[in-house]
């Protein structure tokens, strides 16, 4: 059962990762005053990327690109299969470090550039999803996720400090402003294009693809925050993305200094209040 | 049917990459009003993606001199196939009013295969997304027939050096 499970959302995660990212990026061109690219824009432009003509800028690119796909497919997976949180956040980090050893592999300065902007985000928002990752071990005593789903209280009660921790990571992983500073999500304002420069036509839709899996999963991740109902956990998804798509409109991109300075001090300052207050009531 | 997908795809979703090869500016600015709320081309998918390596639509603006004809035959071999070239303004078609100058080699098409010619000094945004439209006919046609879309053209590539090559 947990193997149909994780084939199903392995599937049916691309699908609904297309229809987010439409969705996405409607709701950017309405806040912009647009109309916007059809629903499926998303879509197209994966099917374009794949039939172009094949550009490679270092014999290894490719096989970077594959683990890193296989890495948010695995992951994505293991979440269905309602596995180990650890595991699950460990196997997309392999896949996070092998797009950089890819933008690494070629020396453009562009592609450099953006390879060490990646890697300094990276740095920021892991130490937050483990810091996260333990909040939800204090509250139910396991990393497993059917752990989570068995509480009778939803985790947002016991955390609320530490999901706007993770609200941090989510910005970041999800490459919106102010944190977008390795490949923007608006290509327009991007210097080339960051990490991604050197990767082209079915490279560029497999990390495309590899991207769509990763917003599944942190999205999944951000359901674990309600897991007593539906409705409350599709408004709670519903909310925190539209968030992140308003901040990502009102914000102008920062520098990494800045990003460092305050996602760290923030990040930390609100787990140790979350952390204080979790003591106090016992849980550890 | 995935034959059929992409080939609409192709259409849908033109990313273009523009290179200024020394115009006034003037279609310049023309050419980013397009992507404004007034005229909004991402309607069409159309994006202004900043690097050749992933675009479909090479639009060039102001007269080719001899500095800048390698910057410009470099980012047109870049890009990879099937893709289109745009030619905008008078400076892009002919060499316009700096024609006679000294330094200038003259229109874009005297470098790379043009595709489209967007007349106007400086053309108008209308006419651009008219010639980013058009273009998008020649970009299904050069998918249907492969062969097209690498045929050679009476190029000069005598003193171009290729820094690209694959390592």
């Amino acid at each position: 059962m947990i193997y149909a499970y994780a084939l199903a959302g392995v599937i049916l995660a691309p699908f609904a990762g297309v229809f987010i990212a439409g969705l996405d990026r409607i709701l950017t061109a309405r806040f912009q005053a647009r109309t916007g690219p059809p629903i499926l824009q998303p879509l197209y432009d994966i099917a374009k990327l794949w039939a172009k003509e094949p550009m490679i800028a270092h014999r290894f690119q490719p096989l970077c690109v594959y683990v890193y796909l296989a890495a948010a497919m695995v992951s994505v997976g293991l979440f269905f299969a309602q596995s180990d949180l650890l595991l699950i956040f460990f196997v997309q980090a392999v896949g996070a470090v092998f797009l950089v050893m890819g933008a690494f592999l070629v020396p453009s300065p562009f592609s450099q550039a953006g390879a060490n902007r990646e890697l300094i985000q990276i740095l920021t928002y892991e130490p937050l999803i483990i810091i996260v990752l333990a909040g939800i071990y204090l509250s139910t005593g396991s990393f497993e996720i059917s752990a989570v789903y068995a509480m009778d209280k939803p985790l947002l009660m016991n955390l609320p400090l530490l999901f706007i921790v993770f609200g941090y990571a989510l910005t970041i992983k999800l490459r919106k402003s102010p944190f977008d500073i390795s490949a923007s999500h608006h290509a327009h304002q991007e210097l080339v294009r960051g990490v991604l420069t050197e990767y082209s036509g079915r490279q560029l839709a497999l990390i495309e693809i590899a991207h769509l899996y990763e917003t599944v999963l942190i999205l999944g991740l951000c359901s674990l925050f309600w897991t007593t109902g539906v409705l409350g956990t599709v408004v709670l998804l519903a909310a925190t993305y539209l968030a992140e798509i308003v901040v990502d409109n009102i914000c102008a991109r920062m520098s990494f200094k800045w990003m460092l300075k305050s996602v760290w001090t923030t990040g930390l300052a609100l787990s140790a209040v979350n952390f204080a207050w979790l003591y106090a009531r016992g849980k550890f | 049917m995935f034959k059929k997908i992409m080939e609409r795809s192709r259409i849908k979703s033109p990313w273009l990459v523009h290179y200024d090869c020394g115009s006034c500016n003037g279609c310049d600015i023309e050419t980013l009003a397009c992507l404004t709320p007034l005229y909004d081309v991402e309607r069409f998918g159309v994006l202004n993606i900043g690097n050749p390596k992933h675009a479909d639509v090479l639009i060039v603006t102001g007269s080719v001199n001899t500095r800048n004809r390698h910057v410009l035959e470099q980012i047109h071999r870049q890009m990879p196939s099937p893709k289109i070239v745009i030619a905008v303004g008078s400076c892009g078609l002919s060499g316009g009013i700096f024609k006679e100058a000294y330094n200038v080699v003259g229109g874009v098409d005297r470098v790379i295969p043009v595709d489209v010619y967007v007349p106007g000094c400086p053309a108008r945004p209308e006419a651009i997304i008219d010639g980013v439209v058009e273009g998008l006919s020649v970009l299904a046609d050069k998918q249907r027939r492969p062969d097209a879309a690498n045929g050679a053209v009476a190029v000069d590539h005598t003193n171009s050096e290729i820094l690209y090559e694959s390592r």
